[in-house]
């Protein structure tokens, strides 16, 4: 089977950028294809989503290109993740050579987050669940998360470490919102404003402009900075806050197992972790589901300070949704972060010797899992 | 505790929320694989069977998760108040509302039915903490 690569990735402008959401993705696009050599004229496969109904097919107008292949499939935070996917299926089957996968939202200067969520009155939700206010999609996080503790005694201060943990990274990552501020304690995050028990406002993701894009193609010109895409893996699993039986269980069980035999390898051969911190409670369950940790068993990892930098266990180390960004679907910025620490790109707050990274993303209401797992070529 | 948005009912879903006026909690069971579920469909999501039947069900079940949400979602919810998933003894699990203190409660705790009128003659299926 032919190679696929990843050949360029870049952020657009992120926090508070008071720019349209198309201004911010042609940054973002644009950026990402000069660092792959490239421009808009190379590219023939889109994917994206979050600009509006036909989201591919409007950037591709905006780019003045005419696309081979287009995903707009809405997936939540893991639909970068899915794209990828896709996208090297496409690549292989020379369907396009070229394909770029992006993301920009300007939520935080358009204030267009609410607490309550999306309600779409048809569905099946809006009639069964909307009626008794839970907020979307945190309460679902927080009864996970409640569940948690109750099976884990040192669940809390886990959650808490979460934070702490990517915090640390993001003091190291001059582009992070909370760049150029300060460590976090326990209490810092558990003395925060409880928003739906037990989590609190320091327990949820920032909210801020920003996006990114990935460049995809089999021409690998510069084998030095080469990153090869060997393994990915997704499962979909629910909509409804009461359709997955086991709250400590999620999808990414099944989507890295399936990324990881499809690469050939298994967890302790990865060495930098990206994975989607929605809420401190994301970060554990994903863990486990992974296979990085038993059941409950990612509380003890987070105590250990392993995932701080410097630490054996690299995680989030742009600072993550947390403490980095998070423009809504921060999914494309696991990859962009993923490529830039396998290329040894990232500073003070690069993993030395990174060889292989895992990017998970998770969408929805711990809906939508997808693992892509990269290498190094050279 | 106030519930400002109406559920908009549809054919298939009409029974649960007939049953909710005179206070009968309504689920659909299997007559091809004999399971429970919710929320009401128009097919089996555990077989694909299509041949299914409204039952009367208990009204017990246990705590699975719950929180307490701290700031209301959208004007006409009073917060604070708790959301759970109450594991329902016939085997699906239900988005619902506990009437209690949240110092009180916990996961796996037993709980009981409680309805809660809407404002159009419909009502909405609570629980409460067993014995409490």
């Amino acid at each position: 089977m032919q190679d696929v690569f990843i050949v360029g990735a870049a952020e657009c402008d992120l926090g508070v950028t008071t720019k349209s959401i198309l201004e911010l993705q042609s940054q973002a696009v644009t950026r990402a294809l000069a660092d792959a050599g490239l421009t808009t004229q190379d590219v023939d496969g889109i994917a994206t989503n979050g600009i509006s109904r036909f989201s591919a097919t409007q950037l591709a107008d905006y780019l003045g290109i005419v696309p081979s292949f287009t995903d707009s499939s809405f997936a939540g935070g893991s639909s970068f993740e899915i794209y990828v996917a896709r996208a090297v299926e496409a690549l292989r089957s020379g369907q396009c050579s070229t394909v770029v996968i992006s993301f920009a939202s300007n939520q935080r200067s358009a204030k267009s987050r609410s607490l309550g969520g999306v309600v779409e009155h048809h569905t099946p939700e809006a009639q069964f669940e909307t009626p008794y206010g839970p907020l979307f999609p945190l309460s679902y996080y927080a009864m996970a998360a409640q569940r948690y503790l109750h099976e884990v005694p040192t669940g809390r201060a886990a959650l808490s470490e979460v934070a702490i943990s990517a915090r640390e990274w993001a003091l190291l990552n001059p582009v992070a919102f909370r760049y150029g501020t300060k460590s976090l304690t326990p209490a810092d995050i558990e003395d925060a404003d409880l928003i739906s028990s037990p989590l609190t406002t320091a327990d949820c993701c920032l909210v801020t402009d920003g996006g990114g894009a990935i460049v995809l193609t089999t021409k690998l010109v510069d084998k030095k900075r080469g990153v090869k895409i060997i393994g990915y893996g997704e499962a979909t699993t629910n909509t409804s806050m009461t359709s997955v039986d086991d709250l400590m269980v999620t999808g990414a069980v099944e989507s890295g197992k399936r990324a990881f035999a499809m690469a050939g390898i298994t967890p302790q051969d990865i060495d930098v972790v990206e994975v989607y911190d929605s809420f401190t409670i994301t970060v554990l369950l994903t863990l486990e589901a992974l296979g990085f940790a038993s059941r409950g068993g990612a509380a003890d990892l987070l105590l250990s300070g392993k995932t701080r930098p410097g630490g054996s266990f690299p995680l989030n180390t742009s600072g993550g949704g947390l403490s980095y960004c998070h423009p809504g679907q921060y999914g494309i910025l696991l990859l962009v972060e993923a490529v830039r620490q396998l290329r040894g790109e990232c500073g003070e707050r690069q993993v030395p010797h990174a060889r292989r990274a895992l990017a998970h993303g998770t969408g929805g209401i711990i809906s939508t899992h997808a693992t892509v797992i990269l290498e190094k070529v050279s | 505790m106030s519930f400002p948005y109406l559920p908009i009912e549809d054919a298939v879903s009409a029974p649960f929320w007939e049953g909710t006026r005179i206070q009968e909690l309504l689920l659909q069971s299997c007559n091809v694989c004999s399971k429970f579920q919710h929320y009401p469909r128009a097919l089996c999501s555990h077989c694909g069977g299509t041949d299914l039947e409204w039952q009367k069900v208990s009204g017990q079940g246990i705590i699975d998760s719950w929180t307490e949400v701290m700031r209301a979602p959208q004007e006409g919810f009073e917060a604070p108040y708790i959301i759970a998933r109450v594991r329902l003894a016939e085997g699906p699990i239900m988005l619902t509302r506990i009437d209690g203190s949240s110092t009180k409660i916990s996961c796996d705790q037993p709980v009981v039915l409680k309805w809660q009128p809407l404002s159009d003659g419909r009502a909405l299926p609570l629980f409460v903490p067993v014995g409490g």
